[in-house]
């Protein structure tokens, strides 16, 4: 049995995975439920976020910044993907759109490998995320504290958005129904282009802001895009709600297990969407909805 | 020149072949009443005319301008609204969300309250989610988010379908007001007597052909027409 100082620590780590998790997850589900499509490029977009962040702060020494102009440049990214390749595949076969997304993410990993090599990379943590918190009798990084508050303010102002904007209106919308949307007189395609952006946005954001506390390298996205599968599967497929409390359960589920024995931590969290499937198959927060 | 006019349109589902050369026309200010058995081609008309199925062949024109071909959200936004057969609220929203979807690309958008005139019922509901109405609540939604949208051209699909009496009653009272407030409608029902009761015009469909066409006297007129083409003893 672990010690509680560990077990708290933990505890904490899980709850940065989580909100991280929630965040990625989030983008992946409001664009499959929004456009029916199933993102594989999502975890190469998280890495092409966290080279975003390497090589911008090269260039400026305010983090902030870098992460203004990576959004930018994420922002851009999305949109140049959604016109060029992605709204073709709208009235394709599922199969198809998972081989077209699957393959961008293929040509924008080695992309990123052929700029910076396949070794890992650093980038620093901001100045003001340096150091160690002491909280009682547990002393804890700055920075991952500081991530745990920035992303759940992120994920409180993509909620503000879809619950309290037309534009999220539209989105909550045709996440249920895209072709009523239609003929209640919106451009549902027009909608799905800001979708796929803003998912796009939020996954490189989270690479932008997870990039201090790990190696950076071109693969780095895989295990989460795996694991924000699993995610969306818990929380039920496009239910925003149900990415970030999914994201979270699962967040804490691997780092915990991790205290007792780090091999079963993905296991763990295998076993609990089997679980949760077979007792509740539309997931926590998911509706019989949309096929 | 007529408000609306379907000229000799083909529609396809896949490879079946539903409608052949269907032609209606809807003046100004007029109800017309699509009847026919199930499978008539009723639904699939509706939905050729607001856009979500292309007819392969054939014009609907609206003020004299093509729109075949055209999406939904293009049809709507010319004044054209279908409320159909499945309500298709929006479960997660709230009924003023529902409203306030539909209002959003309209040019002279209905105030709630004046939809709330209309439906009282929704009134007490505006903070209640979608998926919570009853079928009888959900139908007046699907019918205020086209009032709220002010359509020029309501298309009305089965909206009597699986309603208790009483509030089959009530939605045909609603229904018999726009039609006197001169409000252009096409309305398809399996419930004949409730359809005739505010439609001033009539075609009967059969396999995806017109079969009839003139006022619900002299459909009433005639009984073989009645049974043969609507399955309607009289």
């Amino acid at each position: 049995m672990p010690s509680w100082p560990v077990l708290i620590s933990q505890a904490f780590n899980g709850l940065a995975l989580g909100t991280l998790l929630a965040l990625v997850s989030s983008g992946l589900t409001i664009i499959l439920g929004t456009l029916g499509v199933l993102n594989f490029a999502h975890g190469a977009l998280f890495a092409v976020g966290a080279y975003a962040a390497f090589v911008l702060l090269q260039y400026t020494s305010s983090f902030v910044l870098a992460i203004v102009v990576g959004c930018g440049f994420m922002l851009a990214l999305g949109f140049l993907l959604e016109r060029i390749i992605i709204r073709y595949f709208y009235d394709r076969p599922h199969e198809d759109q998972i081989l077209v997304t699957y393959g961008v993410g293929i040509v924008l990993v080695e992309c990123v490998r052929a700029a910076f090599g396949g070794n890992a990379q650093r980038v620093p943590v901001p100045s003001w995320g340096q150091g160690a918190t002491q909280m009682g009798f547990l002393i804890y990084p700055t920075y991952r504290l500081q991530l745990i508050a920035i992303i759940a303010g992120l994920l409180l102002s993509l909620y503000l958005v879809l619950y309290r904007t037309s534009m999220g209106l539209v989105v909550r919308a045709g996440i249920e129904n895209p072709g009523m949307v239609g003929i209640l007189g919106i451009n549902v395609r027009r909608a799905f282009l800001l979708v796929f952006a803003i998912g796009v946005v939020a996954v490189g954001l989270a690479g932008m802001l997870y990039a201090p506390v790990v190696a950076v390298t071109p693969d780095m996205g895989a295990n989460f895009m795996a694991q924000s599968f699993v995610v969306i599967v818990l929380g039920g497929l496009g239910s925003f709600p149900g990415a970030v409390i999914g994201g979270l359960i699962a967040g804490e589920i691997i780092s915990l297990t991790s205290a007792f024995n780090s091999s079963y931590s993905e296991v763990m969290l295998y076993a609990l969407m089997a679980v949760l499937l077979i007792m509740r198959p539309q997931g926590l927060f998911g509706s019989e909805g949309r096929a | 020149m007529s408000l609306l006019e379907v000229d000799k349109i083909n529609t396809l589902y896949g490879d079946s072949h539903v409608l052949f050369d269907l032609s209606i026309r809807v003046e100004q200010g007029e109800v017309v009443a699509l009847l026919g058995r199930n499978g008539a081609g009723k639904t699939t008309t509706l939905r050729s005319i607001m856009g979500v199925l292309s007819p392969r062949s054939g014009h609907i024109r609206l003020d004299g301008k093509s729109i075949e071909g055209l999406p939904p959200s293009a049809i709507a936004g010319m004044g054209v609204q279908l409320v159909p057969e499945e309500r298709a609220i929006f479960g997660g929203l709230t009924v003023e969300e529902n409203l306030r979807i539909a209002a959003l690309t309209a040019p002279n958008a209905w105030s709630y309250d004046r939809i709330y005139d209309v439906f009282p019922r929704l009134k007490e509901r505006r903070k209640s989610a979608g998926r919570t109405l009853s079928g009888g609540e959900q139908q007046m939604l699907a019918i205020a988010r086209a009032l709220i949208r002010d359509a020029r051209i309501i298309l009305l699909d089965e909206p009597f379908e699986g309603l208790a009496p009483l509030i089959v009653r009530d939605l045909v009272e609603v229904s018999r007001n726009l039609a006197a407030e001169g409000r252009t409608m096409i309305v398809v029902e399996q419930n004949v007597a409730a359809a005739l009761s505010f439609a001033n015009r009539v075609y009967g469909l059969n396999n995806g052909h017109v079969v009839f066409e003139g006022t619900p006297a002299d459909l009433n007129a005639s009984a073989d027409l009645m049974r043969d083409f609507l399955g309607v003893g009289m």
